[in-house]
């Protein structure tokens, strides 16, 4: 099969799918089934028959027609058959440095042009590379768990009338509303198809509407309990903050748009594969460069006249000159930073993380599918795919945005009691690690964990949400000692937390998912620590993040299944989910395990997307003493090593430090937390950042609004009122002086002539038919003689 | 001066004077016979007899002998008759129609009795 021709359309298929769900569920959904049950089977069918599509993409087309690379890198002539899954290890190779860079192959194209304004050209196109049938396979994959699992979960709202216990209405009773069941899905397979569009665009613009998209329904789903205000204010804070976001994604798409004058991502080729139109990446990236960024000699003269002040361009000042090759490097970190602020907005990164955990208030599948595969991921994948355009300076300004926020959010997850949102800021936190990678030039590293992320988050999602399903509340103070009640739901969060803790032998092959990726981003910090020493904290706080991590988590596994039962009643209630949720579990805890594994490939199919040209070390034009490092470097054993032995110690140290507190209780909590007690506060307030933008942000937008509703009320609204009374006088006054006299006198005289006449004429009207025969013939002789008279006097004969 | 037309008439040829007299002394029999009858029967009849003066003045001026205009057949006016004629036959039966029923409901024929529709 001829994958130019294929994939699209498998993916194109794979994408619409969900489409076509949503379509049916909105118009026909009440109808299907009781309470809209059949809605929930057909979602689910819909997601499947996408990750079948996607697999098909993955294994029948892309995987037999382009040889993967071995994870030699240096040996590109090694057939894959011959590699044993020992020479897969990164262990054993050493990393060369000039190596040549392979291009893999990337397709891209438009399927529908929505219009061109000027040289402007909005389309729906694809661009199709290995990463993104690894996001079709892992998004579909993941959503298909979420949707089966969610027909077991989304079950009470089959109930007519669905009772829901969290909203009291004023008379004292719950509320009493309809089921949602199909509503749920309907939003559900609306999110895929936006999510699955964002991964196949082809060009900044279609990605950017499926952003919106992805953020709309995001909206629907957090806010889905809508009665409960929590929920509502949660759907509105993730919508708004994320909006701050996109703003600075337009901005970046201006800049862009301005100086280069194209959105699309590849170059478009005709039928005979020549190059048409170029796109973004080799824009930016020249081949006659050698594919190392370059502004392009438009951005150059944008950012010149922008600096020169001057509109027409036409003297350049001698010291623009001299600073020749830093030309056009600011557009470019404008650019890049912009496009980066979209991506802070939707991974929610520091500064704009706030709205993650508030978005708990939703359903836990929804917040399994938004913490995993969808939305947050979103952005992730959107700075991997936007790589080769951030020129070095703005993958530092990445990095430190990662660095900051792994190390808050972790922070923050120590002192939380809600299951859901100590997960929702480990999600932060290990987005934090993409980011700081895909910044340190860590680009495989970063897009692996973005994988393997999301099939253990899913899965501690999932697990919570069974938890949820049986105790009837989110507090891990009221649960404990669950794992003899649900046991399949213990060892799978098991399993997820020691994945995203990174458990695994050190220094060998063996481990589960999450210790491929996290230490191959450990290494990267370490690899570029090393070249930059003046970076050096962002090598220590990736270790420091493994450390929390192992901590925070192992804390939520132990207050939640280990120990005695604080809550006696909810313990005897709570009871094993039922088959249809616990089956996803199973499948998710496989590939939590596994997913990483060489044997898979995962790594050697992230390096076949790998943009072309961001292998190479590059220097920085702005910061001429930043370099990003290869990231072939990190895999030297002098990296290597003393990375991976720091990264498991300190993850192991976390989990000790957990056990010692939590499960032997050799340290009381309680005491722990009095003795802390500042810092224990600042960490649950959430370093305080709810409250510093409700004063920095909030509170004066308030205030403002307040005043401009008092100036609206009492100087506009009385302007108007003023005016309105007097508009009214003047017309009282043209009503007496001229409508009641004049014209109602015109139309009254008229009407009263037109009366009186009648009455006179009734008069001849006597019934008497004599009478009319009389006028019939005094008429016929008057006619006569009429006639007569005119003939005679009137007209002359000849 | 009166006495010039009708000794004209007394004197000359038939032509379409004297049949338009006729018609008109006839038409001004019946307008008379419905200006004064008070019987319906009678006012049925005076409309018959201004219905054929009207008749003769029609078969008068089309007639070819009365005009001498050779080149006509001077059957139109006859043809006008024969439709006024038709016409006399259906307007009788309905005036006897709405007469017999004026009858049934006063007990008389007398048209100074039905002002009903007087304003």
């Amino acid at each position: 099969m001829d994958p130019a021709s294929t994939l699209p359309i498998l993916l194109m298929a794979a994408w619409l799918v969900p489409l076509a769900s949503f379509v049916l569920i909105v118009l026909f959904g009440k109808y299907m089934g009781p309470h809209g049950k059949g809605a929930g089977y057909l979602s689910v069918l819909a997601i499947i028959t996408s990750a079948i599509f996607s697999l098909i993409a993955m294994f029948g087309v892309w995987l037999p027609n382009h040889e993967l690379p071995t994870s030699g890198h240096g040996d590109h002539n090694g057939a894959v058959s011959s590699a044993t899954e020992e020479s897969h290890a990164p262990t054993e190779h050493a990393a060369e440095h000039h190596e040549t860079e392979h291009e893999y192959p990337n397709y891209s194209g438009d399927w529908y042009s929505l219009g061109e304004f000027g040289d402007l050209k909005i389309t729906i196109g694809y661009y199709i590379d290995a990463l993104t049938v690894a996001m079709f396979c892992m998004v579909s994959v993941i959503a298909s768990c979420v949707h089966i699992y969610a027909l077991g979960y989304m079950h009470d709202e089959l109930h007519e009338p669905y009772i829901d216990h969290e909203v009291t209405l004023s008379s004292g009773e719950h509320l009493h509303r309809k089921g949602r069941f199909y509503r749920f899905f309907q939003y559900l397979s609306l999110f895929c198809f936006s999510m699955f569009g964002i991964v196949i665009a082809g060009n900044v613009a279609m990605v950017f509407v499926f952003w919106e998209l992805v953020g709309i329904c995001s909206y629907f789903l957090i806010g889905f309990y809508i009665e409960r205000h929590s929920a509502s204010a949660a759907a509105n804070k993730a919508f708004l903050v994320t909006r701050v976001g996109d703003f600075g994604m337009l901005i970046g798409m201006m800049a862009l748009w301005a100086s280069v004058g194209t959105f699309a991502f590849g170059d478009m080729k005709n039928e005979q594969g020549e190059v048409t139109e170029k796109g973004l990446f080799s824009l930016l990236r020249p081949e006659e460069h050698h594919h190392h960024l370059a502004p392009p000699p438009g951005m150059i003269a944008e950012e010149e006249r922008m600096f020169a002040g001057d509109p027409d361009g036409e003297s350049v000042p001698a010291a623009v000159e001299e600073e020749h090759n830093t030309a056009g490097q600011w557009l470019l970190l404008i650019a890049g930073v912009g496009i980066f602020c979209g991506c802070v907005g939707k991974s929610a990164q520091f500064p704009l993380h706030v709205w993650l955990p508030d978005a708990m208030e939703g359903p836990t599948p929804v917040s399994a599918l938004v913490h995993s595969a969808t939305m947050v991921a979103a952005g992730v994948y959107l700075v991997g795919r936007f790589y080769p355009c951030f020129s070095p300076e703005a993958l530092l300004v990445i990095a430190y945005v990662g660095c900051i926020t792994l190390f808050i959010a972790a922070t923050i997850a120590i002192t939380a009691t809600d299951i859901k949102r100590v997960l929702a800021y480990s999600t932060v936190s290990q987005l934090g690690y993409m980011m700081l990678s895909l910044g340190l030039g860590g680009w495989v590293a970063g897009m692996f964990h973005l994988i393997t992320h999301a099939f253990f988050k899913g899965l501690l999602f999932l697990c919570s949400g069974s938890v949820i399903h049986a105790v009837h509340t989110n507090d891990m103070t009221y649960m404990g000692g669950l794992r003899k009640k649900m046991p399949i739901t213990a060892y799978t969060m098991l399993i997820g937390c020691l994945a995203i803790i990174g458990a695994g032998f050190p220094l060998s092959v063996y481990g589960l998912s999450g210790y491929y990726s996290k230490d191959a981003i450990i290494e990267q910090a370490w690899s570029f620590a090393s070249v930059n020493p003046q970076h050096a904290i962002l090598k220590w706080a990736p270790v420091g993040g493994a450390f929390i991590t192992a901590f925070y988590m192992f804390r939520l596994w132990y207050l939640t299944f280990a120990g005695k039962p604080r809550d006696e009643h909810r313990y005897d209630h709570a009871h094993e989910s039922p088959r249809v949720m616990t089956g996803p579990l199973l499948v998710l805890a496989f590939f939590a395990i596994g997913i990483g594994w060489p044997i898979f490939h995962v790594n050697d199919l992230l390096e076949q997307g790998r943009p072309v040209g961001t292998l190479a070390s590059t220097q920085g034009e702005l910061l001429t003493n930043l370099t990003i490092p290869s990231e072939h470097d990190s895999h030297v054993p002098i990296i290597k090593q003393p990375a991976g032995i720091a990264a498991f110690s300190t993850a192991l140290a976390g989990l000790l430090l957990a056990s010692i507190i939590y499960l032997w209780r050799l340290l009381n909590p309680d005491e722990l937390k009095e003795s802390f007690k500042p810092l224990w506060g600042f960490l649950s307030n959430k370093w305080f950042f709810d409250e510093l933008y409700d004063y920095v942000f909030v509170k004066p937008t308030l205030v403002v609004s307040h005043c401009a509703a008092w100036f609206d009320r009492n100087i506009i609204d009385s302007i108007l009122h003023t005016a309105a009374a007097i508009c009214r006088a003047c017309s009282a006054v043209v009503d007496a002086l001229f409508d009641q006299t004049v014209v109602d006198g015109t139309v009254n005289t008229f009407a009263s002539g037109t009366w009186s006449l009648g009455l006179w004429l009734r008069r001849i009207q006597t019934g008497n038919l004599r009478q009319y025969v009389m006028f019939i013939v005094i008429g016929t002789v008057a006619l006569f003689v009429t006639i007569s008279i005119v003939q005679a006097y009137y007209i002359p004969t000849n | 001066m009166l006495s010039i037309p009708f000794a004209n008439l007394l004197t000359e040829p038939v032509g379409v004077a004297h049949y338009v007299t006729v018609g008109a002394i006839l038409f001004i029999c019946g307008a008379l016979c419905m200006a004064t009858k008070r019987n319906a029967l009678g006012v049925l009849m005076g409309i018959e007899l201004v219905l054929n003066g009207a008749n003769l003045n029609f078969v008068a001026f089309g007639s070819r002998y009365l005009r001498d205009d050779a080149n006509s057949l001077g059957l139109d006016g006859q043809l006008m008759a024969l439709f006024v004629i038709v016409l006399a036959a259906a307007e009788a039966a309905v005036a006897l129609a709405i007469a017999l029923n004026f009858y049934n409901n006063h007990d008389s024929i007398d048209v100074d009795r039905a002002d009903q529709l007087r304003g």
